[in-house]
């Protein structure tokens, strides 16, 4: 069976992490699972944990009021589930629905960022894997407002 | 052979053998030669010009050949006046159709390479030849990967047919969709997050990339940044297209005419007119 610490230093989130930094973020890990419709989070639920799908698959939905739930993204194996815990007012945005068996290492965003503000440097080493994963969320949101896929007959 | 037939603007009469409803907004036209001549040979990701009589033509690519009746296949979406007047046309009704034309997907240059294909909606159907020509002989090429991405679920095309090419030919098929409903049980996001969930050689391998020119672009950053080089990847293209043949210039594009010198480029052939604003 795989160590906690080595399935962190096989995700993609964490890879190249140097030792001394995998031994911090293992403390604040556990494994967890979620069967096919669990809910993993809710919108504007405090955002204490982060997630390292290691299999399956995640929706993130929208509820707007007076209408059903909106997909709007999902997330997979080798991707994370969640940013919210490292930006204050710490509130998750989205529901958050495993889709089919999910498997992930979730990290505890209080203890992580506790860890953090005390060692600047490995703060700086999750924010440096973070900001991309956020851009990157946020120029697919800018994509998929300009309607990528219009009129072509 | 009679001189009109070898006249490029003279319309061919075709009747419709088949119609399909593909999705909510596009549908499929089998089409067969009027006179029982020879329908012409085409190269996957050329186009032909159908024309609604007392309506207008527009160019629709070719989507496939029937298997047993060689029927052209055109999948056309439901947009304007002309595509409104096709997608009426039922089983015996006929309607005018010149071609094919343009440059073709560059099959022969993926053997021995790994093949990454993306489409963005209707741009599914220009590039299904291509897959079918990959399909045909699959042992000559490496990994092959097919992305697609559409509105929504109900914009899919060919979702029939995703599970044969998976099982039958082991070619990695991902779809998603910009939003859904909780039906859906796929992906939901742009279709470039879908690059990195398929298993390619980025030094080895071609990309041929079709939907609307903003996804297209999005798409080739997002190969360049798995490390593909620009001469591998293949987009086609789409302008106002009338006269088919360059003579009308209306399809202008840089120092190209779309109808004749595309509709597939290389991307790095049109590069510095595909990033200039407003051309």
């Amino acid at each position: 069976m795989k160590s906690l610490e080595s399935i962190v230093e096989n995700h993609p989130f964490f890879k190249d992490l140097e030792p001394r930094y995998l031994e911090l973020v293992t403390g604040c890990a556990s494994n967890v699972r979620f069967e096919a419709g669990n809910f993993i989070f809710r919108q504007n639920e405090e955002a204490n944990q982060f997630y390292l799908i290691r299999q399956g698959k995640v929706a993130l939905e929208v509820c707007p009021p007076n209408r059903d739930p909106v997909i709007v993204q999902t997330v997979s194996e080798g991707e994370i589930l969640g940013w919210a815990w490292m930006v204050p007012p710490y509130n998750c945005h989205f529901d958050a629905q495993a889709l089919e068996l999910t498997r992930a290492i979730q990290l505890d965003g209080q203890c992580l960022r506790k860890k953090c503000e005390e060692d600047h440097s490995l703060g700086y080493q999750v924010l440096s894997r973070l900001l991309p994963i956020i851009g990157k969320n946020m120029e697919a949101t800018q994509l998929q407002l300009t309607d990528i896929y219009g009129n072509r007959s | 052979m009679d001189n009109n037939a070898q006249d490029p603007m003279i319309p061919q009469l075709y009747e419709v053998t088949r119609t399909i409803r593909e999705t909510h907004d596009s549908f499929s036209l089998y089409l067969n030669s009027k006179d029982d001549s020879d329908i012409p040979e085409f190269g996957p990701g050329q186009f032909n010009m159908l024309y609604a009589f007392g309506v207008g033509e527009v160019p629709i690519s070719i989507s496939g050949r029937a298997e047993k009746s060689g029927n052209l296949i055109h999948t056309i979406r439901n947009v304007g006046s002309v595509t409104s007047a096709l997608s009426d046309l039922k089983r015996g009704h006929t309607l005018g159709l010149r071609g094919p034309f343009g440059s073709s997907w560059p099959i022969e240059a993926c053997k021995k390479q790994d093949v990454v294909i993306i489409a963005g909606g209707i741009g599914l159907a220009p590039l299904r030849p291509a897959i079918y020509a990959l399909l045909e002989q699959r042992d000559q090429f490496g990994e092959i990967a097919i992305l697609y991405g559409a509105r929504q679920p109900k914009d899919l095309l060919f979702t029939k047919e995703f599970e044969t090419w998976r099982g039958k030919y082991g070619i990695q098929v991902k779809a998603t969709v910009d939003s859904a409903d909780r039906e859906w049980k796929g992906n939901v996001g742009v279709v470039t997050t879908l690059i990195p969930r398929v298993s390619f050689d980025p030094i080895h391998t071609v990309a041929m990339i079709c939907g609307p020119e903003i996804m297209m672009k999005f798409s080739m950053l997002a190969l360049k940044q798995s490390g593909m080089s620009e001469e591998n990847i293949f987009i086609t293209m789409e302008r106002n297209m009338k006269c088919a043949v360059g003579f009308c210039g209306h399809c202008q594009f840089g120092p190209t005419f779309i109808c004749k010198d595309g509709p597939v480029f290389a991307y790095n052939k049109i590069k510095p007119f595909f990033e200039t604003r407003d051309l």
